[in-house]
């Protein structure tokens, strides 16, 4: 027995990795894997309400974000795909035709 | 007490992992701790009992979706990120938001007296078959849109991927 | 009895707004027809309102046609009044201006924009009617700006020429400067007597006492005085009256010699009611009435120009007036304006037939001998300057002698007063001849057939070495006929038909003026509204019962009025003494009018050396005199070039461009700066924009932390 607290932290702590890994990373593909650690921590925290409620809807929403985060990422991966066709480059900041 | 222990491992592992990630220059590493992480998780959901959740997670996340993360990695022969003069501070910039940002969210997300409560051991709340009668009854309609949604990401990774009009 | 006097003034108006909106695809006949028609039919209204007033018991009737305005407690009514002071200047006005018209039909037949020239003729009598019929003062000082519009416009009728177009500006200007003075006159009475009309203002004026020292009613005739000069080119106003002179001559004739300078001399007699409990505002008058007189005399005697010469004596003329004014004397002073209607428009008609009939030239020294050509016109002129001169039994006699008389003899005159029009009189006398005698005798001077013009200066005996020092503008010709000039001509018979009524007005005009029954016929209007009585004011007309009950009321407060003001009347009639005295200032006017008749005689006629040899040996003070004791010049430098300069520096490039113009660039500028800062949110970079989201999503948690700690 321990405090649904205890998983709420973890997931806390897990979102906030993957915010500081979208902010610094330069590597693209890098960013869109913590958006990914980012889906996976909120898929704990409804996992951990569900438990502890008594529901069993979070599992079947988890269900769900995880069906909308594998549809993100073959659109998204293919999207990285053709902009590495183009640019040449993996690195974000060079991303930057539209600068002014 | 067991359950602390092996909370501890496994969240210890996870954190670790997504630390990891953030550490790491070359992709391939940051996709690896990735995966780590996942199935850290999927540990922690089989502790909370929900076992439907940690073996989609574990078939579709790690078994797919970063499958395909690597897959693309290799394709497209990402190589170590540059090092920059700004790459100094960042190590720092990033432990001083991660403290923060998780300051945040934990205050966020535990102020609530209810989420003193307490979980035991592979406790599932219901029987097990309630999942699939949640899905396919209550949360039908979702999951219809979901398929289509999956068929239209289909289409457009396959249009987007492609070689333009040669 | 209703008078219709509201038509007076309009039937100008819609003759102007005929001429005026639809003049241009008329042709000359219809204008002048249009013109004419409207200006007899006012004279025709007024002769009837005039003969109905004198066949009546009533000393004064009043017409109210709706209130103009209302604010807070001042109510101001469309109001036209006719008593003996408006009845004549309304005749003069309406009888004058016909005659004026008439002359100009034939006397601008060749010019362009002769729809142009009625419609502001006829707009300057609707004015001028507006303004001696008014019975409160706004209403009158719409007239008075209305007049000073249509000088302006008539002044610059010739507006391709640079002269033309600024002599126009320095008049309005001039006038301008005057008007201020009599707006805060205006505001003074607002204030403290809560009306404008005459009869309130009159009516509470004649309850307070004669002011010993400076207090509210001198102040108002001071500044009243100060509209007074910019309107009637006195003192030290008068500098746009010679310059007027490049406007058409008719024009010159009615405005600036018969009706719109005398607004100024009707305005003070009107309010005499002020001027007399305010001796030092009246001794102002007089004294710059006594200045101007003299001083503008002197000049004309120097001037070439034909109608420069008539200007000054006209500001001359004025002088008299507001002396005679400043003397408390104000029924002499009408007398006077109305006699030098009649005698200084036949002269400016006449000097127009002139310059008319010898193709455009004005300057003296090329005429001469235009006796055998013209010799109408050599008669009525000279009838006009025996008038002018003061020479019995024609007009100007008799009033300019009654202003002599009241200058010497009344309480508030002084023997200096009569001494500097005496001395004026002799030099109006001398340089009138002078003109006369350039002019119409001896040899024509000027170009025969084709234009010879060395050979005319050859022959120039007058001021041969001094005309080198002449200003060019004094030469200007007026742009004239196409036809040819072979020798001087006569002018057709629509010129010469007005000169000869003119004439006989000349003559006839003062003998209404013996034994004080002019005076007599005035005093109604010089004395303060206690004297008449109830019955005398006819309110039939008036428009509702209001302003009936006002009018009751005043005639009320005017019952117990106490004491009376000495007028300049009074004093004449109780003393045998004076009788001698006075006949014998009359016999040294007249010997002093023949001396200055004969000085010029000796000096233009007998000997034409002469003038030559004393401009010379006075060298310096003849220069002096002639560039007009260089007052023009002193005013552009002390005066108008500062206020360019001010205007330039701080106005316009201090407020203008760079207050106004730097608060609208200004804040446009501020905008694009501000956009340049926002813009720099869109720059190309993706991690800009994550770490913008990111700054979004952050606030939100904050905020969510924030709600929940309270």
């Amino acid at each position: 027995m321990i405090p649904l607290n205890y998983y709420l932290v973890l997931s806390a702590i897990l979102f906030a990795c993957g915010v500081v890994g979208f902010l610094i990373k330069r590597n693209i593909i890098t960013i869109f894997m913590s958006i990914e650690l980012m889906l996976n921590a909120v898929n704990l925290s409804f996992v951990a309400f569900a438990t502890a409620r008594g529901v069993l809807s979070g599992h079947i929403f988890v269900f769900f974000v995880m069906v909308v985060a594998a549809a993100e990422a073959a659109v998204g991966l293919a999207i990285i795909i053709s902009v590495f066709r183009t640019r040449e480059t993996l690195n974000v900041d060079r991303v930057n035709l539209l600068k002014l | 007490m067991l359950h602390l222990v092996l909370f501890c491992i496994f969240g210890g592992l996870c954190l670790g992992a997504a630390i990891n990630l953030l550490l790491q220059t070359h992709p391939i590493n940051s996709a690896l701790s990735l995966i780590v992480v996942m199935g850290s998780l999927a540990l922690i959901y089989l502790l909370m009992g929900a076992e439907f959740v940690s073996i989609v997670q574990l078939i579709i996340y790690a078994g797919a979706i970063m499958v395909l993360f690597v897959f693309v990695i290799m394709l497209l022969n990402a190589g170590k990120e540059e090092r920059l003069p700004a790459s100094k501070i960042m190590p720092i910039l990033g432990a001083v938001g991660m403290i923060s940002g998780s300051a945040a969210g934990i205050y966020v997300l535990t102020c609530d007296p209810h989420t003193s409560a307490r979980i035991s051991l592979g406790q599932l709340p219901g029987p097990a078959d309630q999942v699939g009668r949640l899905l396919f009854r209550d949360f039908l309609l979702p999951f219809e849109v979901t398929s289509v949604l999956i068929l239209i990401a289909i289409m457009g990774a396959v249009v987007l991927a492609r070689r333009g009009e040669q | 009895m209703n008078l219709y006097l509201w038509s007076i003034p309009l039937l100008p108006l819609t003759g102007a707004a005929i001429n005026g909106l639809f003049g241009r695809r008329f042709s000359n006949k219809l204008v002048a027809t249009v013109a004419l028609f409207f200006t007899a039919a006012s004279f025709g209204m007024a002769i009837c309102a005039a003969s109905r007033l004198l066949g009546s018991n009533m000393l004064s009737i009043i017409e109210l046609h709706g209130t103009w305005f209302r604010a807070g407690t001042l109510t101001v009514e469309y109001g036209f009044l006719l008593d003996h002071l408006s009845l004549v200047m309304m005749l003069v006005v309406t009888g004058v201006g016909f005659l004026i018209h008439v002359y100009s039909v034939a006397y601008m037949s060749h010019e362009g924009g002769y729809y142009r020239y009625f419609c502001y003729l006829n707009l300057f009598m609707f004015f001028m009617l507006t303004l001696v019929l008014a019975n409160n003062y706004l209403l009158m000082f719409v007239g008075w700006e209305g007049v000073g519009l249509a000088s302006y416009l008539l002044i610059g009728f010739f507006f391709v020429k640079d002269s033309a177009a600024n002599a126009g500006k320095k008049a309005f200007i001039t006038n301008r400067v005057g008007d201020f003075g009599f707006l805060i006159a205006l505001f003074l009475l607002i204030q403290h007597f809560g009306s404008v009309q005459y009869h309130n203002v009159f009516a509470r004026i004649s309850q307070m006492p004669v002011e010993a020292h400076a207090g509210l009613l001198t102040a108002i005739g001071l500044l009243m005085l100060v509209g007074a000069c910019g309107k009637s080119a006195q003192i030290p106003l008068y500098v746009w009256l010679p310059d007027a002179m490049e406007g058409p001559t008719p024009v010159s004739a009615l405005i600036h010699a018969a009706t719109m300078v005398t607004a100024g001399v009707y305005m003070v007699c009107r309010s005499n009611a002020v001027f007399s409990r305010a001796p030092i505002a009246l001794l102002a008058v007089a004294i710059i009435g006594a200045l101007t007189a003299f001083f503008a005399a002197t000049i004309g005697i120097t001037q070439t120009d034909i109608k420069r010469v008539l200007a000054y004596s006209t500001v001359s003329q004025l002088g008299y007036m507001f002396m005679a004014a400043g003397v408390a004397a104000y029924s002499a002073a009408i007398f006077h304006l109305m006699t030098h209607a009649f005698f200084k428009a036949l002269l400016f008609l006449a000097a127009g037939s002139v310059i008319h009939g010898i193709g455009g030239e004005q300057d003296m020294r090329k005429m001469g001998g235009l006796r055998k050509y013209m010799p109408i016109t050599f008669w009525t002129m000279l009838i006009a300057t025996i008038a002018i001169s003061g020479i019995p039994p024609l007009a100007g006699f008799y009033s300019k002698d009654e202003i002599l008389w009241q200058a010497f003899s009344s309480p508030h005159g002084h023997w200096i007063f009569w001494l500097i029009g005496a001395v004026t009189a002799f030099m109006t006398s001398f340089y009138m001849f002078r003109l006369i005698f350039m002019t119409f005798t001896g040899d024509y001077r000027g170009a025969h057939g084709e234009a010879q013009v060395g050979h005319a200066a050859h022959t120039d005996t007058a001021h041969g070495q001094v005309a080198d020092k002449e200003h060019a503008a004094h030469t200007h010709a007026v742009p004239m006929d196409a036809h040819g000039h072979g020798d001087p001509h006569e002018s057709p018979w629509l010129m010469l038909a007005p000169l000869c009524l003119l004439a006989a007005l000349s003559i006839c005009g003062g003998w209404i003026g013996i034994g004080g029954r002019f005076e007599r016929f005035l005093e109604p209007v010089m004395r303060p509204p206690q004297v008449e009585t109830a019955a005398r004011f006819d309110t039939s007309v008036l428009a509702n019962d209001q302003q009936r009950r006002m009018i009751a009321m005043m005639q009320a407060a005017q019952s117990d009025e106490a004491g009376q003001m000495p007028t300049a009347g009074e004093a004449k009639h109780e003393n045998e003494h004076a009788k001698g005295t006075e006949e014998a200032l009359m016999f040294i006017s007249v010997v002093i009018a023949f001396a200055g008749l004969g000085l010029a005689y000796l000096l233009y006629v007998k000997r034409r050396d002469l003038p030559a040899k004393i401009a010379t040996s006075l060298n310096g003070l003849y220069t002096t005199v002639l560039n007009k004791y260089y007052v023009d010049e002193i005013y552009g430098a002390a005066v108008i070039q500062p206020i360019i300069r001010f205007s330039t520096s701080a106005l316009w490039k201090g407020v203008d461009v760079g207050l106004i113009d730097g608060t609208v660039n200004g804040s446009a500028h501020a905008t694009q700066d501000a956009s340049q800062v926002l813009r720099q949110q869109q720059s190309g970079s993706i991690r800009s924009y994550a770490a913008w989201v990111a700054a979004g999503a952050g606030f939100v948690v904050l905020y969510m932390i924030w709600t929940g700690i309270r």
